[in-house]
């Protein structure tokens, strides 16, 4: 019913001490996330609202048996966090921190690329299979078990298109934030390649922004294999050349990475492109039908 | 973050990088000092070059050669407090403050140099190019492989057979090779180690008597970086900036100043686009993009109300909040102080969702302030549209 992560997923928190890492292990586990433990460098052997709290990542896995993690760790450290997860090999690391530097995440990427694990984000709310496992910031209510995998390089936009599907009454199998940096560990064709595997995910949306060309690897990669209909948004068609639109990864440089480009080639690939924002779940709902 | 070219060129110098000789002057009397002594000094002429943060300077009357130390001066009285404007600055264009005063060079060949990280490779890479002088989307434009690549390998840094490799391939003379290698290993480690986002050497000169020299020079720095390097940070120039945008990012605010009339708060910048996408769809055209972030408390919700209202385009506020790290109720308790504190009386759509919506709206309907509710994004951008008429 989902990809990458469910019931059986056993997740520890790194940063879970700090404010925004209790408030969401909580949350999670309250949605049924199995969170394990947690890991704050010198808080080793203590309790954390209930949870065994460890100073290193190998500790937390040895003694939990984890195969996930979420980081909450600050910028500075994060990338450190990231590479120490990988080597401790857990199978599966969200992280949600933003503000990593570009040259930190350039040598964890290079790490990452000699390990085993996945990494999602940084810069992301996470993943959710609704129904069966949040690990991330989401909030959880909007969200309703179902066929639909989401995709999408924006948090806040994310849970609109949630929203949007949840009120029409279609549900999701899987929604990744796959992050708003420059650098980051899953990209769209990554997470296409899992739900096109999927047998429970019938259709996908995949919403991008201005910068970079993440998408149009992506459009080329639905054209070439995807058998499941793709319904895109792209945000960011108002937005001027040359700012740093909030995200580090959303800029239009040297005319390249523009909304237009990108919903042109995403069109030509054969996905159908909402071009208003409030459009998603309609058409998300039309295409199913269709399919039907 | 930007810095000027003579900032630049003085970092590049502490890495063995060559640049001209050269001074700044914010005033004609220090252009006039700065060029009598590049002239005693024996240059043949000096280049006054405005400092500013955009590039397209020469072709808008910001960088003259001159002959004499008289002209030198003349041209500094005309440049100083003038108003440029180039393809990079928009129409406004851009006070000029500083000049930098160089000695001229016997140029032979233009040539360009530069280093960004390449996305999808996720490393950086350091490209060459004989197109020198041209702008280098203009030259992967017309000949994508004009352009030469060496990728960086992460923790290794620029190697010498690289180095090598790019300075045969650019025609550089065997007996230039060596300073050639010198120069790139020095862009590269400056590069590295002010955690620069951009560096670009446009136009890199080789000189009739072999010299090699970075005639400008241009680096941009990661933000998310700035934090371990104060020294850095001190080379801000907040007069570059928009006074909004600097009022804003004292309170680490994502705030973009655009040319419409509605404006928006949003949290995420996905959502911020999408806002500004759908006001656009609706009719209207946005004041702004404003990010609240994720993390965003009373204080700052309250200033990023005072500075989307200082902006006296603004005829109305859509509100957008879908709630995940930022708890609904904290935006709405702040949205009320600030309404309060800035006796607000433009017309404002909220639009909230998320973690602890009911206490949020809650909060909202106690305030007794006239707040217009929307439901959904299309029912919001269309009231705030009509309400900014």
């Amino acid at each position: 019913m989902s990809i990458l992560v469910d019931k059986s997923t056993r997740v520890i928190v790194q940063g879970l001490t700090g404010r925004e890492g209790t408030f969401h292990a909580k949350a999670c586990a309250e949605y049924g996330t199995q969170i394990v433990g947690g890991v704050t460098p010198g808080k080793g052997g203590t309790t954390h609202e209930g949870w065994p709290v460890f100073n290193t990542v190998q500790q937390a896995v040895n003694e939990t048996s984890a195969n996930a993690t979420v980081i909450f760790v600050p910028p500075p450290y994060a990338a450190d966090a990231i590479m120490e997860a990988a080597d401790a090999e857990v199978e599966l690391i969200v992280c949600i921190t933003e503000g990593i530097p570009t040259l930190d995440m350039v040598r964890a990427w290079e790490f990452l690329q000699q390990r085993r694990s996945r990494l999602i984000g940084p810069n992301c709310p996470g993943i959710i299979s609704p129904g069966h496992c949040k690990i991330g910031i989401m909030p959880a209510r909007i969200h309703k078990e179902g066929p639909i995998g989401i995709v999408s390089r924006s948090g806040t936009l994310t849970y609109e298109a949630v929203y949007q599907l949840t009120t029409r009454g279609i549900g999701q199998s899987t929604a990744i934030g796959i992050g708003g940096d420059p650098i980051i560990g899953t990209s769209f064709v990554d997470a296409l390649e899992l739900f096109n595997r999927d047998p429970k995910t019938e259709a996908v949306i995949m919403i991008g922004e201005i910068g970079g060309n993440a998408e149009e690897a992506a459009a080329e990669y639905v054209r070439r294999h995807m058998k499941k209909p793709v319904i895109g948004f792209i945000a960011g068609q108002t937005a001027p050349p040359g700012r740093r639109m909030g995200h580090a990864g959303a800029i239009i440089s040297g005319g390249k990475g523009t909304a237009e480009e990108k919903i042109s080639v995403m069109e030509a690939a054969g996905i159908q492109m909402a071009r208003s924002p409030a459009v998603i779940g309609e058409t998300v709902a039309s295409a199913i039908t269709a399919k039907v | 973050m930007k810095i000027h070219e003579y900032q630049a060129k003085a970092i590049l110098k502490e890495y063995g990088v060559a640049v001209p000789r050269g001074e700044t002057a914010e005033t004609v009397e220090q252009a006039d000092m700065a060029a009598k002594s590049l002239f005693g000094a024996g240059a043949t002429g000096v280049v006054v070059k405005a400092q500013i943060h955009a590039g397209g300077r020469g072709k808008g009357g910001g960088v003259k050669i001159a002959k004499s130390v008289d002209e030198a001066k003349d041209f500094a009285g005309k440049m100083l407090g003038m108003t440029l404007v180039t393809h990079q600055t928009g129409p406004e264009g851009r006070v000029v403050r500083r000049l930098l005063i160089e000695e001229t060079l016997p140029i032979e060949k233009e040539l360009y140099l530069g280093i960004v990280i390449d996305r999808s490779e996720a490393r950086p890479v350091f490209m060459a190019s004989v197109a020198g002088g041209m702008e280098i989307e203009q030259v992967a434009a017309e000949n994508a492989n004009a352009i030469l690549k060496e990728y960086i390998a992460p923790g290794m840094g620029l190697e010498a057979f690289q180095a090598r490799k790019l300075a045969f391939e650019l025609g550089l003379k065997p007996q230039q090779v060596n300073q050639a290698v010198q120069f790139m290993s020095g862009l590269y480690r400056a590069f590295e180690e002010t955690d620069s986002s951009l560096m670009e050497i446009n136009p890199f000169i080789t000189c009739t008597d072999g010299r090699l020299f970075a005639l400008d020079a241009k680096m941009n720095f990661d933000d998310n970086a700035l934090f371990r390097h104060p020294e850095l940070k001190e080379l801000r120039d907040i007069t570059e900036e928009d006074p909004l945008e600097v009022e804003a990012s004292k309170y680490s605010l994502n705030y973009i100043k655009l040319d419409g009339n509605v404006g928006c708060m949003v949290n995420g910048a996905g959502l911020a686009m999408a806002t500004m996408d759908i006001i656009k769809y609706a009719g209207g055209m946005p004041a702004n993009f404003l990010d609240v972030g994720g993390g965003a408390n009373t204080e700052q919700v309250t200033h990023a109300f005072e500075i989307l209202l200082s902006d006296k385009n603004v005829k109305a506020v859509l509100i957008n909040i879908f709630g995940g790290i930022l708890r609904v109720d904290t935006l709405a308790k702040g949205v009320v102080e600030a309404a309060r504190n800035t006796h607000i009386q433009l017309p404002i759509v909220l639009r909230l969702e998320g973690t602890n919506v009911e206490q949020g709206r809650e909060i909202l309907k106690q305030s007794g302030l006239n707040f217009i509710v929307a439901e959904t994004m299309k029912d919001a951008a269309e009231k705030v549209v009509a309400a900014a008429r």
